[in-house]
């Protein structure tokens, strides 16, 4: 064996040691999942502690005439009872939104939606707290409501939130009627119209992402813990973003932030659901101010469905113009986004769209204009992002089914026409007509793989013949073959432009090297199963030559841990994971300069070499990573602090542009609408890949929530406001017999301003899936002549299409 | 979620069982597998005052056959049901059935008896009852009394069982050897009622059908044993023309709700799309 | 309203309590008993993450009556685990195939996984699939749940682990 062999070999070795960046490291989490030995909110007990229950509304839209509390106070058991007037002395009867507006923490004098809380009960245990909600007597003056979002600004309709009647300047400018929130627009309107007026073609379809939720198993909760001695409060929570929450409870509760101490323990998936701050924290905190005892609150699954954020429900029109020969020219978009009563949106606050504006979606469309106009119904307040960036699982299916319809209009292949639009390697970075600048891509190499792998020219020709064997009537089938090609803009954000309640949506990592050359990381986001404990520690790994093995990565204690903005829209890895990076490499050009001073060398001397500094042309003398940290605490050169650790908050210069080509393939039977998926393919794009197998998990993940979302999952309302379905039996949540299996695939495409090159990609394969069953379904009607086929494509809507085409004659 | 309080009792014979419920009146409820009570009691639609669990009653368990008939036991669970033999090899569509009743944990626990008594018009198996022409025995204060399946069911949760009566056990005449039959079930996922479900069983000879018996599942406020649809199909050969008639005839019986699995026409027409298919899947599987 | 006194045995240990009737069985085993392994997800019977082993049955704990379980055998995720600590077949399964990420449903899960692969040590993929139709997971698209089944089915045919409860 040669010598380069050998230490070829040995530093093969040492880098498989390190489980770093780019291996299937098996999660550190599971360890104790599999045992049963996770810790959620609701396994925390507390001596004393007693248990909230909320007093809800049936109604949509009424007035409070009355709220008698006595024979709930009576019952035994019972410690309390809150309602609106007791918590408006200390103005706690309403609460900030992230979005800039107000939310009734409890209804004062009118409920705006279907199960409003409107009393907190507070008993020794969960039984009897249920037990006197349905003592607490409630006299109601029921009021019309509104539902339809296109009905709120008419003349006639009823005025929602009397609360800000006369303030007709609202957050993000004039508001145009009572139930209006905020306009917002973006874009070159005149020459968008101009475009369109003299554009050889056009299409103009009004697409709805209806309204769903994110739903994880384990819903929302809390514990809160007032110390009346020492007046300091511990909230434990089931929260994303556990240090905005403390914020926004100092700021409400007028504690101030060093005397809170908000724990995230682990979190049953978030999905956007448990960014925001809810009544029942609010709650559970009043309670325990009050009690001076722990009060724990946890929501029941109706009530997660029913209360707490909803998604999507934006009304698109969408228009796109274009040449004859398939060049699209400008985009035009207006939206009616219902919010329900309140503007509860988690976006960045100059964003009440969110990234909506991302609709021009991975093509080069010169022009373009966006507006939408916001709006309040006597529906649940929310608006979350969905396993998304803010708005941007919207923004995608806007552009994508609406270049299917283009295709269509211009008789050419769907596939053909977007590699014709799409943005060029060499153009990036991309300014779009909207406002982003996409970091990096390559979608004519990722499209071409996709259509590749899936088979595209065969798939075709096998949908030609079924359609022509349909027509004769010999087979009841109809083949979709449903495209979807994205960008998704995720990892926000820049300070210019991001923040939240006016912080900055920067990230945080702290790393502490200890003397033995272990590690201990602490982060600013918070995993709700991403595996965070398992991939910020094969970063660390890679940048500073520890085992994997050896760092503890904590999240969740804003005590301990660095501010940061938590984890949703994908921002864990594109910011938090560019911090980790970032306070790495502090610590490693610290350890060079150690390593200089102790072999007694130049630091210009010294190269790196996965574990080790080494000096250039004496490979034999080095210093391990291990042995500077001990040297780091024993014997630091002089004039240097001891001790060996860094802090970086990362200010993102710019967002992440993850994209994919994901191909489905679906057979639908025309008698009874159902649905059944052939084929599911995914190539994903998110820069480097620092664990392929979590990466697939999150894969499979996304992509089960946008066959949901796109097949049948919906939060309903029937015409008085009454929410329908809100349960496990009605809201679709596929079982593993529904579920199709998910292919996955790869391209990589380096961020080029992250410091690791990494994107994420948590969120890609919902923005990316939901658009592409809805195109596969919109695919096998199309030569029925169709048309646009709303979501969600359940089998009695789909039947309903069939009805409609006289296929069932 | 959770449920108001009650006093629970556990007999351990039908006499005692039939007795707690005379001496409670109608403040009690029978408790058999649970899993359509318990969610009630939960979100507070149920609030009975004493819960009677029918689960330590020996004699209420078992499946045998005597003279051609199947009796099956009201505390029968359905995951028994699956794994019999008996039921395999003389009413298979029980097993057929019970393999999309809920998902499998529910299957353990929840019991036919509870199935075909509990009156919820989305329960699969009283369209099977009423489909294989059972009699369900009721065991009350006065003795045991037979009911037919094709009688017993009012409206919705609104039997021929009296608040007194337990519902002991389900006999039903072993249909002839070659007898085909299917249940065709409609339903978005796993653990869901049915949109709509249609139960075949027929006979044939040669290419003539020489009985049918139809029956079908939440479409209306009771199950439904679609009488006119089998006497159509009977001693005919199963043509289209035929197959149409009968489908109109079970259609035409139906009143489903608008809900959230469609709206009612929908759900009409997939009595009838269920009807067909399970029709189909019979006459494929018939010998004779 | 009187309490009623049960007898049962939770992960091989004999337990004795007086419940009020209506007492779910997940309550009694999260509250009373201190067994926070299986969770609640759905309470209407759907999601399996409360699944408990009852008696030879997977059983969803939040849809019974800790008076129903009077007399029964129990075992939830906790006496699941092998006697020295070390993770058994299924459990190293999730773990190595990646079948669970927030690990809520995941106690559920194994425990259905569990019961599964004792009544049928050699499942195909759709009578996997079938099998734990009971318990929703909203992380991770089953398809590596299936696998984590499908190495676990594989590791005890190489060496059939004795039941935990016996």
């Amino acid at each position: 064996m040669n010598d380069q062999v050998k230490v070829d070999e040995d530093r093969a070795e040492r880098v498989e040691k390190l489980q770093g960046m780019g291996c299937k490291r098996k999660r550190v989490e599971d360890v104790r999942f599999t045992q049963g030995k996770g810790n959620y909110v609701d396994d925390l007990k507390l001596p004393g502690m007693v248990f909230g229950d909320f007093v809800r509304s049936p109604h949509a839209h009424a007035r409070i005439k009355s709220i008698d509390t006595s024979r709930a106070q009576a019952l035994p058991g019972v410690v309390a009872v809150l309602t609106a007037a007791d918590l408006k002395p200390l103005d706690l009867h309403y609460m900030p939104t992230l979005a800039g507006d107000v939310q009734a923490v409890l209804a004062e004098e009118k409920v705006l939606f279907q199960n409003q809380e409107v009393a907190f009960v507070i008993a020794e245990d969960r039984y009897i707290a249920s037990d006197a909600t349905e003592l607490v007597d409630v006299e109601y003056e029921a009021l019309p409501a509104i539902v339809d979002p296109f009905k709120s600004m008419d003349d006639d309709a009823p005025i929602l939130r009397e609360d800000i009647k006369d303030k007709m300047e609202g957050a993000h400018g004039p508001r145009k009627h009572p139930n209006h929130i905020f306009e917002w627009e973006i874009g070159d309107k005149e020459e968008t119209d101009k475009i369109f007026a003299e554009a050889d073609v056009t299409i103009k379809e009004m697409l709805v992402d209806h309204r769903t939720h994110p739903s994880p198993l384990e819903t929302c909760q809390s514990v809160a813990s007032f110390d009346k001695i020492t007046g300091d409060l511990t909230l434990w929570g089931t929260f994303q973003a556990p240090h905005v929450i403390r914020t926004v409870v100092s700021l409400i509760s007028k504690i101030p932030e060093h005397k809170i101490h908000v724990i995230a323990p682990d979190i049953g998936g978030g999905f956007g659901n448990k960014v925001g701050a809810y009544a029942g924290y609010v709650c559970s905190v009043v309670g325990s101010i009050v009690l001076g005892t722990p009060v724990k609150w946890v929501e029941d699954r109706m009530e997660n469905l029913s209360t707490t954020s909803f998604a999507r429900d934006y009304h698109m029109s969408t228009e796109l113009a274009a040449t004859n020969e398939g060049k699209i020219t400008a985009m035009r978009v207006h939206v009616i986004a219902d919010h329900g009563a309140f503007d509860a949106c988690a976006d960045p606050s100059k964003w009440p769209a969110g990234f909506m504006n991302i609709c021009t979606g991975s093509y080069d469309i010169p022009t373009a204009h966006l507006s939408v106009d916001g709006v309040y119904t006597n529906k649940a307040s929310g608006g979350v992002a969905y396993r998304c960036s803010f708005r941007v699982t919207e923004a995608v299916f806007a552009i994508e089914r609406a270049v299917e319809l283009l295709a269509q209009k211009l008789d050419m292949d769907a596939a053909e026409l977007r590699l014709k639009n799409f943005v060029k390697a060499e153009q990036f970075p991309y300014k779009s007509a909207l406002g982003w600048e996409y970091d990096s891509g390559d979608y004519h190499t990722a499209m071409n793989k996709a259509m590749e792998a899936i088979g595209y020219d065969d798939l075709r020709k096998e949908q030609a013949k079924k359609r022509e064997a349909f027509k004769k009537g010999k087979t009841r089938e109809i083949m979709g073959i449903g495209i979807s090609f994205f960008t998704e803009i995720v990892g926000a954000g820049p300070s210019k432009n991001c923040d939240i309640l006016g912080v900055a949506m920067f990230d945080s990592a702290e790393i502490r090297i200890h003397p033995t050359g272990s590690v201990i990381a602490r982060m600013g986001t918070k995993s709700q199963g991403q595996g965070h404990e398992t991939t910020y520690a094969q970063i660390i790994a890679t940048e500073i030559g520890i085992p994997a093995d050896d760092i503890t990565i904590e999240e969740g204690n804003t005590d301990t841990a660095p501010y940061g903005l938590g984890t949703y829209g994908s921002r864990s890895t594109p910011v938090a994971g560019a911090a980790t990076a970032v306070a790495a490499r502090k610590i490693r050009a610290k350890a060079q300069m150690i390593a200089a001073h102790t072999m007694e060398v130049h630091e210009g001397d010294l190269e790196w070499d996965v574990d080790r500094f080494r000096v250039k042309g004496l490979p034999e003398k080095a210093m391990t990573m291990q042995e500077i940290a001990w040297t780091a605490y024993n014997s630091p050169p002089p004039n240097m602090e001891p001790g060996l650790e860094a802090v970086n908050y990362y200010e993102p210069p710019n967002m992440t542009y993850p994209f994919g080509s994901y191909y489905c393939v679906m057979d639908i039977d025309v008698d009874t609408g159902v649905a059944k998926t052939r084929r599911f393919y995914a190539l994903d794009d998110c820069g480097t890949r620092i664990n392929p197998m979590i990466i697939e998990g999150q894969v499979h993940g996304g992509l089960t929530e946008a066959f949901a979302c796109a097949m049948g999952q919906e939060i309903r309302y029937d015409e008085m406001g009454n929410v329908m379905g809100a349960s496990f039996m009605d809201f679709f949540l596929p079982t593993a017999v529904e579920t199709p299996h998910w292919e996955t695939d790869f391209t990589v495409t380096p961020s080029p301003h992250h410091p690791i090159g990494a994107k994420g990609v948590g969120e890609s394969p919902h923005v990316g899936g939901v658009p592409c069953f809805s195109n596969a379904v919109n695919d096998a009607y199309s030569f029925l002549g169709a048309g646009h086929i709303q979501m969600p494509h359940d089998a009695w809507r789909l039947w309903q299409v069939g009805e409609r085409l006289g296929l069932h004659n | 979620m959770i449920p108001g309080s009650f006093d629970y009792h556990r007999p351990v014979s039908v006499d005692e069982a039939v007795g707690l419920m005379g001496k409670l009146g109608d403040d009690a409820l029978l408790l058999a597998g649970g899993h359509s009570l318990i969610p009630m009691m939960k979100l507070r639609m149920a609030s009975p005052e004493h819960l009677v669990d029918l689960s330590a009653i020996d004699s209420l368990k078992g499946i045998e056959e005597i003279d051609d008939t199947i009796i099956l036991r009201a505390m029968t669970t359905q995951h028994e049901l699956i794994a019999s033999d008996l039921i395999t090899d003389k009413l298979p569509i029980i097993q057929e059935t019970s393999l999309v009743i809920a998902d499998p944990q529910i299957r353990y626990k929840g019991t036919f008896g509870g199935n075909v008594a509990n009156g919820d018009p989305g329960n699969d198996m009283p369209a099977v009852m009423q489909c294989l022409d059972a009699k369900l025995e009721l065991t009350g204060p006065d003795g045991k009394r037979q009911v037919a399946a094709r009688d017993f069911y009012q409206g919705a949760y609104d039997t021929l069982r009296e608040d007194e009566e337990i519902l002991t056990s389900v006999h039903i005449p072993v249909p002839s050897s070659g007898h085909g039959y299917a249940y065709e079930k409609l339903k978005r996922k796993v653990g869901d009622y049915a949109t709509a479900a249609a139960a075949v069983v027929i006979t044939m000879s040669g290419d003539k059908c020489t009985s049918a018996s139809i029956g079908l599942t939440n479409v209306g406020d009771t199950p439904l044993w679609a009488k006119e649809a089998g006497e159509i199909l009977n001693g005919s050969s199963l043509d289209n023309a035929t197959i149409d008639k009968a489908v109109s005839a079970a259609e035409a019986i139906t009143d489903p709700a608008s809900d959230m699995r469609g709206p009612a026409e929908y759900r009409t027409k997939m009595a009838g799309m269920m009807m067909r298919r399970a029709l189909e899947r019979a006459q494929s599987r018939a010998k004779g | 309203m009187s309490k009623s006194h049960i007898e049962l045995t939770i992960n091989g240990k004999k337990v004795e309590a007086l419940v009020e009737p209506r007492t779910l069985l997940i309550h009694f085993l999260r509250e009373e008993q201190n067994i926070t392994g299986p969770h609640i997800g759905c309470d209407t019977g759907h999601c399996g993450a409360c699944t408990v082993e009852m008696d030879d049955m997977s059983v969803k704990s939040c849809m019974t009556f800790a008076v129903q379980a009077d007399g029964a055998n129990i075992t939830t995720i906790e006496g699941m685990a092998n006697p020295d600590g070390t993770l058994t077949a299924l459990q190293e399964g999730f773990r190595e195939m990646h079948g669970l990420q927030c690990g809520f449903c995941t106690p559920g899960m194994i425990t259905r996984a569990h019961r599964l692969l004792l009544e049928n040590p050699d499942p195909n993929e759709d009578e996997i699939r079938n099998g734990i139709a009971g318990n929703l997971c909203r992380c991770t698209g089953y398809v590596n749940i299936v696998r984590a089944i499908q190495y676990a089915a594989e590791k005890m045919k190489e060496s059939p682990v004795q039941e935990a409860a016996e």
